[in-house]
């Protein structure tokens, strides 16, 4: 996957204009990569989905028996060194067959295992411990899970209150307390687990489920998910041998942090995947479907649902495969070292935390206009749609609540700028006579294709005007931007949007390069996508400068911004009719 | 046992279709995959060599020199390795020139049982392996919905209107299946990394000691005259109040032979 070119920094979009993808996008993705996909895709048609109804009703021994299943497919050995029993094929497979995963019950318990149970153990365990344990976890003999919340403790990883304490013979840590909602907690084999060290080194062990002093609690009772193993995990008294302490000791939080980016970004690239079989579901419904006469798609109302389904899951999966090929190149150039190929993941921390906020809120539309476009049907239980929408809300909640990732996000932003590692500084003189003057030069060149000249001016003034309000933001919070999260949270608002549109409107100008009978597609999502967002992208800007301006000055600012924004020209209805109409004729999302 | 699966590369399904100016199929890579008829033959190719050990299995293909790719597919599912036959002479082949080709290349990779899919998706023509058991001069039991090997000996069901007929005949033999013979794996995750590794050989037309006048478009004896998209608009009936409506559903549902 690696490329000869020059790796993008993280933030990078945010002072870099738009062109056509210099980054991965689905149309790249190799004949061996679409293979794979497909028989994940495969898999899960033929052994998950006709279970669907048993998984949810947790059927004794039906889950562990199907991430078994999985494994003897290969499906667990995509993440695991060639040299331990793996495939080594990296994150792009990875997050491609995230992608496929159609029934989320599994795709918890499939993504528990591969990801947060099994990568630590990658990037951290020693040449003893990888060989102890990542045969088996490749093959589904041991599955895995991960065990850092506890009663009291989710975002807050630091402060967690399960003790490890030295043996007098010094052969063991001696662990004890609560781990809460743990997934796959009733059939797990292995657990990573996090404790403190007397109280205060925050440290991770590889603990076996079958030692001593290991049990669980009962079955959570949720509101989705309903299918994945949700308990507590009790420590009592479980001795750990001292060579199962996973990583350095006191900096186990590292260890919850790194492997939370690739969590979050597998997560966007999965939820992308679940917004897109949530259209595929309407799209299909909204013909067979008829009221006065008329399929569903015929009317305006849902075919402004349609489009801006397809709108959102192409901007979801732009930006997530765009990230997830920025990190595995990095991860590829940092060479052998585990340590710095998580170096080289950090570098993305703000795009991994977009991938999960934006994949997770454009999955939680698509499934509330599709529950909406299937009318009383989709309320009830026997029709698919009602499940995905029950899924899908778990999605803003775990691998770091959306408001977390918004925090990370905009404040790894501040931290990038502060050390130079992102360009406003340096770009904001010339914008700030740009917003100040009212003036924006034409961003498209001759190469832009007629449809996207406006996107791209769009994207570009956006941009500049984010930066504005935001940098204006910050000169006024500069000493208590820790205590402004309305600030920090427009601020975030600003950049994912940004990031979603630049990623979209990047690739749609590739496809209009491209040609091919897809080329209208990419560019009707597009802009779409941009049309949609465009306005509450300003209402951040807007917040940003009510928040840090009053009286005259306040009017004067929002002015000078709205006027250099300016109104898009475009008129979306006209667009989103066309595009639910290809929508129509090919029964769902229209690309492959 | 020596298996040998012949394989088409045909356009996806669900591919849009377009046509040349001499009503040739355009065949584009990105919608290339292995005919889906041909899943079964490969399939009933890896179960036989899995009832009968020591068997190899080789996916044999005429196509375009990027059929590799398909026949890699092929491969996924299983099997030890791949045979390409391509020539640019082959290029508008009818079914016995396709016939005549693979039968060739069956006499120079040697065989004791070869599997066909009972027809193509994209042409529809189901002559291939009756055409390549001539040009053998050896048996073809077709439309098998059963396979049995037996010593020296293979064995079919094959499906008729009432029950099936069993007929058997001595190896090497060709054999063509139908549907129902089988439910096709699909190419896990392990199996397409396995693929890359199996030797593929390409063969051209010289090979194979072939001359280009007899194959190919330069000898092809069909030729398309036209192609019509079928519509696929559905048709319903619709029955309305109590005077005999039920009657004609019943009737209707008599001559679906639903009761």
């Amino acid at each position: 996957m690696a490329t000869e070119a020059k790796l993008e920094t993280g933030a990078a979009f945010l002072t870099t204009p738009v062109t056509e993808a210099h980054f991965l996008t689905p149309e790249q993705f190799t004949d061996e990569q679409k293979l794979i996909q497909e028989s994940a895709a495969t898999f899960i048609q033929r052994e998950v989905l006709p279970k669907a109804e048993e998984i949810r009703h947790q059927e004794p021994g039906l889950m562990p028996s199907l991430v078994k299943k999985a494994g003897e497919q290969g499906l667990l050995m995509i993440d695991v060194p060639e040299e331990y029993g793996g495939a080594d094929y990296g994150l792009v497979v990875s997050a491609l067959v995230a992608h496929e995963m159609r029934e989320a019950s599994f795709a918890v318990a499939h993504g528990a295992h591969t990801t947060i149970g099994t990568l630590p153990i990658v990037f951290y365990g020693t040449d003893e411990q990888k060989r102890t344990y990542l045969p088996r976890l490749a093959t589904g003999e041991l599955i895995g899970a991960y065990a850092l919340t506890e009663p009291g403790v989710g975002s807050d990883a630091m402060g967690i209150r399960t003790r490890a304490t030295l043996s007098e013979d010094v052969q063991y840590y001696i662990l004890n307390g609560a781990k809460q909602w743990i997934s796959n907690a009733g059939f797990a084999d292995l657990f990573v687990v996090f404790a403190k060290i007397d109280d205060t080194k925050h440290t991770a062990f590889i603990v076996e489920g079958a030692w001593d002093g290991i049990s669980t609690g009962a079955e959570e009772k949720k509101m989705g998910i309903k299918g994945s193993s949700t308990r507590t995990l009790y420590l009592d008294n479980v001795k750990v041998r001292v060579g199962n302490v996973l990583g350095e000791i006191g900096k186990g939080y590292k260890i919850a942090f790194n492997i939370l980016n690739i969590g979050r970004l597998k997560l966007g690239a999965g939820a992308s995947g679940g917004a897109r079989a949530a259209l595929d579901m309407a799209a299909k419904y909204s013909d067979e479907r008829k009221a006065f006469g008329h399929p569903l798609h015929g009317f305006g109302m849902i075919k402004k649902k349609l489009a801006y389904m397809a709108a959102d899951v192409y901007a979801a999966e732009s930006l997530a495969f765009r990230t997830v090929g920025m990190v595995e190149d990095a991860r590829v150039a940092a060479g052998e070292d585990r340590q710095a190929q998580l170096a080289a993941i950090e570098e993305y921390a703000i795009e991994c935390s977009i991938a999960k906020v934006y994949g997770s809120e454009a999955l939680a539309r698509c499934v509330d206009e599709g529950v909406q476009i299937f009318g009383g049907y989709g309320f009830m239980d026997e029709y698919p749609i009602s499940w995905a929408y029950r899924d899908a809300r778990i999605n803003r909640i775990f691998e770091g609540t959306n408001e977390v990732n918004r925090l990370v996000a905009a404040g790894t932003l501040f931290q990038r700028a502060m050390a130079n590692k992102v360009d406003i500084f340096s770009v904001f003189p010339e914008i700030d006579s740009q917003v100040s003057s009212g003036t924006a030069p034409d961003f498209a060149t001759a190469e832009t294709p007629a449809a996207l000249r406006e996107s791209v001016n769009l994207v570009e003034r956006i941009k500049r005007a984010a930066i504005y309000s935001v940098m204006k933001g910050a000169m006024k919070f500069m000493t208590t931007i820790r205590d402004e999260q309305e600030f920090l949270e427009y601020t975030a608002n600003q950049l994912i949007n940004i990031f979603a549109l630049d990623s979209a409107v990047a690739r749609a100008l590739s496809a209009a390069r491209e040609g091919g009978v897809d080329a209208r597609a990419h560019e009707l999502m597009a802009q779409v996508a941009l049309l949609k967002h465009f306005n509450e992208t300003r209402a951040a800007m807007e917040g940003v400068l009510t928040m840090a301006f009053e009286g005259d000055e306040r009017r004067q600012e929002i002015a000078r911004v709205r006027a250099y924004l300016g109104d898009p020209e475009a008129d979306i209805v006209p667009l989103q009719r066309e595009l639910a109409g290809i929508i129509a004729e090919r029964g769902g999302y229209p690309l492959k | 046992m020596n298996i040998v699966v012949c394989m088409k590369e045909t356009p996806s399904t669900t591919a849009e279709k377009s046509f040349t100016a001499d009503m040739r199929l355009e065949r584009r890579k990105e919608d290339a995959i292995p005919n889906p008829f041909d899943e079964y033959a490969i399939e009933e190719g890896l179960r036989q060599q899995e009832k009968n050990p020591g068997s190899t299995v080789t996916m044999l293909c005429m196509g375009p020199a990027t059929a590799t790719d398909t026949i890699r597919k092929a491969l996924a599912m299983g099997g030890d390795r791949g045979v390409l036959v391509t020539d640019p002479a082959l290029a508008g082949s009818d079914a016995i020139s396709t016939a005549r080709v693979l039968a060739a290349a069956l006499t120079k990779i040697g065989y004791d049982l070869v599997i066909f899919g009972n027809a193509a998706a994209d042409a529809y023509g189901g002559v291939v392996p009756s055409a390549v058991a001539e040009f053998l001069g050896k048996p073809l039991l077709s439309y098998a919905s059963q396979l049995g090997i037996a010593g020296d000996k293979a064995t079919i069901q094959r499906q008729a209107e009432i029950g099936y007929n069993v007929v058997e005949a001595p190896l090497p033999a060709l054999v063509s299946v139908v549907k129902s013979i089988n439910e096709p794996r699909y190419p896990s995750m392990k199996g397409i990394m396995a693929s890359k590794k199996k030797p593929l050989d390409t063969f051209s037309l010289a090979d194979l000691g072939l001359d280009a006048a007899t194959v190919g478009g330069a000898a092809a004896r069909e030729k398309a005259l036209g192609a019509e998209k079928v519509s696929t608009q559905r048709k319903g009936e619709i029955y309305v109040g109590n005077d005999g409506a039920a009657d004609r559903v019943v009737a209707f549902l008599v001559e679906q032979k639903v009761l």
